[in-house]
């Protein structure tokens, strides 16, 4: 079982950096060399997309926590700058100080202007540090819910990015009630008469991504992942080996086709070929085709409508049998 | 809690030897260091509510394994077995010095009280009714947090109650949540926390994340009292911080005065 994305994906890794060697090659090869290079350049080139579409075509639930990790993956602020305009960034929560973790703003999708909030990940390790590898604390969920109060008070749509691991788990967060935190992201977003719509673009991950994601709408990115556990900590707690991520995540059914059949997700937003990495342009089109048809469908509806509409949706999540012959 | 002999019983924090009687007289709290030992749902119903007033709902309820997650079934009947009941949390209606609440308990001996359909479902449904019958909604929590056995499903039980909790607070209807051993993740991260008012028993585990998910994410060093009642309260998480033994009395009260305009 390979326990990163690098690994995952190395074979393929290795071709991309030998095809690449042979392009830098062509302009300084005589003519006839160049020829024969771009015939080899070519040949790769086919075996990388075979090797991609065997890949790609049937991840498992592992390999799609993988490449919902990956480090190249696009982020959230990756997604503001592909479909966003006139993207003012706000900080801070106004109470204690400016999470890293949770980016807030302004900005227009379609032309009409939006609240947008969402985890923000680093893609070095200082980006990575600075950005608490995409856990906010509670200062990063309240200074959303302050985002979610100004967009009722002036009539704006909320648009969620859901991207983190976790909400941050250490003694800051707990001194400073992070369940709280959680809990009063969910009820402002129950509260709120404007349109929400919550797109997990890499890991939903439990409170960390429900704190934001209470909305009228969830959509998901093919390869992302939405669960109730990190697979890692839930292999952990029920068979005491954090190693077995693999078989937690087929158990969570964590995958957005599992989430879209269990009824808990509207729709699946399609990658690009080989992942969102691979062409972060093409999947962020797709990300603002449907947030934007899912925003005009919602915008017909009036404040009432909107949140009796969000507590129908998610009051009717749960499956089980009412057994009125109980024998216990 | 380790039992010596029907008489006689070991505290399993002080590790003092107790009288069987007079613990249980003591409401199950050793007599020695105060320890709050766990009780049953129905012991708290018992401790909690005016006599033969608690009229249990939803008992039929019970989960189905919707992911068909390995060794479910097994925890469930094993839960089932050791509370008599198809899930973790009990609920119904009561009286509480004379003032009627829709209540819920939850029980630990449950597969450690997780909040997985049925959970998330009564939760919902006991406040749905206080808001129906304008009477206060009192939940007793003990619990792990979510239930991974649904994985995803569980995770949506957090945006359910919370959701019933949003409809409570914007129709005047009060919630009174009492924290007791352990208070923990999914259900302190959702309706626990937008309580009203919150009581918590002394010494009960009330914290986001459990010590196996802490320690993979490399969570260091942690103050003594860490994640317990009373670090919560000097926190400004917790209204109060109550013995068992006047729990009761304070419960009754806090319903009272929030009844007193509905």
């Amino acid at each position: 079982m390979a326990k990163t994305w690098h690994e995952w994906e190395k074979p393929l890794l290795d071709l991309e950096e030998g095809i690449q060697k042979l392009r830098d090659l062509v302009p300084k090869a005589p003519p006839d060399k160049a020829a024969q290079l771009e015939k080899q350049i070519e040949e790769f080139e086919k075996k990388r997309d075979t090797f991609l579409r065997v890949k790609y075509g049937r991840l498992g639930p592992w390999e799609r926590t993988l490449v919902a990790r990956a480090d190249n993956r696009p982020y959230t602020l990756d997604y503001v700058r592909a479909i966003v305009t006139d993207w003012v960034e706000l900080h801070g929560d106004r109470r204690y100080g400016d999470d890293k973790a949770m980016i807030a703003g302004l900005g227009k999708i379609d032309g009409i202007s939006c609240v947008i909030v969402g985890q923000q990940k680093g893609r070095d390790l200082k980006q990575r540090q600075f950005r608490n590898f995409g856990m906010a604390k509670p200062e990063g969920y309240r200074k959303a819910i302050r985002m979610f109060e100004m967009a009722d008070r002036f009539g704006l749509p909320v648009i969620s990015f859901i991207d983190t691991p976790a909400a941050d788990p250490g003694v800051d967060s707990e001194s400073r009630g992070i369940s709280e935190a959680i809990a009063a992201g969910m009820s402002s977003l129950f509260g709120v008469g404007v349109p929400t719509i919550a797109v997990i673009i890499g890991e939903g991950g439990s409170g960390g991504a429900i704190g934001i994601g209470a909305c009228n709408r969830v959509l998901m990115l093919e390869n992302s992942i939405y669960s109730v556990i990190p697979p890692e900590g839930c292999a952990a707690i029920l068979w005491r080996e954090p190693t077995a991520g693999d078989k937690a995540a087929s158990a969570l059914k964590l995958t957005a086709q599992h989430a879209l059949d269990l009824g808990l997700i509207d729709e699946i937003i399609p990658e690009s070929f080989g992942g969102a990495h691979r062409n972060p342009a093409e999947t962020a089109k797709n990300v603002e085709e449907a947030v934007v048809r899912h925003l005009r469908e919602l915008m017909v509806y009036d404040r009432d409508t909107l949140r009796t509409d969000r507590y129908a949706k998610f009051r009717a999540m749960g499956v089980f049998t009412a057994d009125e012959a109980f024998t216990l | 809690m380790q039992v010596k002999s029907d008489a006689f019983l070991r505290c399993s924090k002080c590790r003092k030897v107790l009288f069987s009687k007079e613990f249980e007289r003591n409401l199950r709290v050793c007599g020695s260091c105060g320890h709050h030992h766990r009780i049953s749902a129905d012991e708290r119903i018992r401790i909690t509510f005016d006599e033969g007033t608690f009229q249990e709902l939803d008992r039929g309820l019970r989960s189905c394994d919707p992911l068909e997650f390995p060794d479910y079934r097994e925890k469930l009947e094993k839960g089932a077995k050791a509370t008599g009941r198809h899930d973790s949390v009990i609920r119904g209606t009561a009286m509480i010095e004379g003032r009627p609440v829709s209540a819920a308990v939850a029980d630990f001996a449950f597969m450690g009280g997780s909040m997985g359909s049925v959970a998330g479902e009564k939760i919902a449904r006991t406040i749905e009714l206080a808001i129906e019958r304008r009477i206060p909604a009192v939940i007793f929590t003990a619990t792990g947090g979510a239930r991974m056995q649904e994985g995803l499903l569980s995770l949506m039980q957090m945006a359910k109650t919370a959701a019933a909790c949003r409809k409570a607070s914007d129709e005047g209807v009060p919630f009174v949540c009492v924290f007791t051993d352990p208070t923990m993740a999914g259900v302190l991260a959702s309706y626990a926390s937008l309580a009203d008012v919150i009581l918590a028993e002394p010494g009960a585990l009330v914290g986001f994340a459990g010590a196996r998910v802490s320690a993979q994410a490399g969570v260091g060093r942690v103050p003594d009292n860490f994640q317990t009642s009373e670090y919560n309260f000097e926190h400004g998480m917790i209204d109060a911080v109550v013995q068992r033994k006047d729990l009761r009395s304070t419960l009754a009260r806090v319903v009272d005065h929030l009844s007193a305009n509905l």
